[in-house]
């Protein structure tokens, strides 16, 4: 079974058009990754669909890093 | 004001029978069928279950996985035909191109139907929340011409005319006229279509517009042939590079021919059928002869809009006879659809472009399937066999629903 941290950037990979070696878990997704703010949306769909959960917009607009996503889905699920 | 003169020096396409020009263009002088059965969903419990697909596409040289997922594939098929377009024409390696005189007109009958259908779907399923951000963008008609002006970078006029079947026409002759009105020195121009998902098949079979020879696809599109039974739906894009002549010639480009005449009509009939005579359509011939300053006589060869209908295939020939008198027993008159099936939105671009190489090579491509032409079908179609012509001037005619009606006019270019 992987890690919470392999599916998040697994994900950011997929979602994001990047590779493995690119992604740090601080990387930003708009600084560093070139995500705009419709990229960060959809990236945030499929961590809710990944994790079956369900990210309040409110929340998902604080998620700007790899980093981020990581630690908020070890606290909510 | 004297108008400007409007040539083409670039060309790209996917279609059936090819994805490149000149893969498709041979396959369509050699008589081959595109057609086959539709293998993107499940057809099984459909009337129709032949099409024309895009056939073995490795999208990655074109497009990266990230840009592609965010567009509907009517858009990579017509960024690829683009880009495919721009490469043969070399304007990339025309250092003095002014790109705020650089324009884009590349529309589409129906749109991103595929990334509709999934999204509804995904919502129907999950709810809102569930939506792409990449919904609208990924989906609606101008996000060709869009992308195109992102990749290239060109700021000039950027448009996509929507007239369904006579989209690729309409978005040609439009930009032919931008140009000679001086509003852009080069445009992009055509269209893209990928159209045969689930509710876009179940759609035209309801319409009982599809063929139902399911058993011999490449036997389905036969224009005016007695057996014939309704077109066959097809997926591709086209994509010419128009450019004003002066700007061709200072930079030194292979020009393959010139545009020259392009008119517009609508039949004010029915929502989806011709009036018998093809009145509309006769209007729109005659509009762009006298666009083109040219007598009837002089038409040598007509890429017809030529679907396989019952009703449409008489109403065109009717209209040509109306136009051309007794030269239309002399003129050639071929539907490539017969093997590429019916792009919809892509057709007039992909049959503009086998105008244009019909009129660069001399060779006439031929109609397909046509064994036993209908009655009052006795026109000169080229059956079956591609031949060889001196032809100076081409006609390429698309009608659509809404009854409305393109013709654009081609001429051999000799300086």
């Amino acid at each position: 079974m992987s890690t919470v941290e392999e599916r998040v950037k697994k994900i950011v990979c997929e979602q994001l058009g990047v590779k493995e070696s690119e992604v740090q878990n601080t990387s930003s997704f708009v600084e560093d990754l070139g995500a705009d703010s419709l990229d960060t949306v959809e990236l945030v769909m499929a961590l809710e669909e990944e994790f079956e959960t369900e990210i309040p917009d409110e929340e998902a607009e604080k998620l700007g890093s790899v980093q981020d996503a990581i630690d908020y889905i070890v606290a909510h699920t | 004001m004297s108008k400007r003169r409007v040539v083409i020096t670039g060309m790209g396409m996917l279609s059936p029978v090819g994805n490149d020009v000149s893969t498709s263009w041979n396959a369509v002088c050699a008589g081959r069928s595109g057609i086959g059965q539709i293998d993107r969903f499940d057809a099984s419990e459909y009337g129709t279950r032949i099409g024309g697909a895009v056939k073995d596409l490795d999208i990655e040289p074109w497009l990266s996985s990230k840009e592609a997922r965010k567009l509907d594939a009517f858009i990579h098929y017509g960024l690829i035909a683009a880009q495919q377009a721009v490469d043969d024409s070399g304007l990339e390696q025309f250092d003095k191109l002014d790109k705020e005189r650089v324009g884009i007109a590349i529309g589409s009958g129906i749109g991103g139907l595929e990334y509709i259908e999934k999204n509804i779907i995904q919502m129907e399923k999950a709810g809102p929340r569930k939506v792409s951000p990449f919904f609208v963008p990924a989906s609606v008609i101008n996000m060709i011409s869009g992308n195109a002006a992102i990749r290239f970078g060109y700021k000039g006029p950027n448009i996509a005319i929507v007239t369904a079947c006579t989209t690729g026409t309409h978005n040609i002759g439009y930009a032919a006229r931008t140009i000679a009105y001086g509003d852009a020195d080069v445009m992009l121009a055509g269209g893209a279509e990928m159209a045969t998902t689930r509710s876009g098949v179940a759609a035209f079979s309801s319409a009982r517009a599809l063929s139902t020879r399911n058993d011999e696809p490449e036997k389905a599109s036969r224009p005016w042939d007695k057996e014939r039974d309704g077109f066959v739906l097809s997926d591709g894009a086209g994509v010419l590079v128009l450019e004003e002549l002066e700007h061709a010639k200072a930079r030194g480009a292979t020009i393959y021919g010139e545009v020259v005449g392009f008119g517009m009509s609508d039949d004010a009939h029915h929502i989806t059928a011709p009036p018998a005579g093809g009145d509309g359509a006769a209007r729109s011939m005659a509009n762009a002869l006298r666009d083109a300053g040219l007598k009837p006589e002089e038409v040598d060869y007509i890429n017809a809009h030529g679907t396989s209908t019952l009703v449409g295939d008489v109403a065109e020939v009717a209209a040509v006879k109306a136009v051309f008198g007794g030269h239309a027993q002399k003129l050639a008159m071929s539907s490539t659809k017969s093997m590429t099936g019916h792009l919809l939105g892509a057709a007039g671009a992909v049959e503009a472009i086998f105008s244009v190489l019909a009129l660069r090579d001399g060779i006439l491509p031929p109609t397909i399937n046509l064994d036993n032409p209908d009655e009052g079908c006795d026109l000169d179609f080229v059956a079956n066999q591609s031949r060889k012509s001196d032809v100076r001037v081409a006609l390429s005619n698309s009608f659509g629903f809404g009854g409305t009606n393109g013709t654009l006019i081609f001429r051999r270019y000799e300086g």
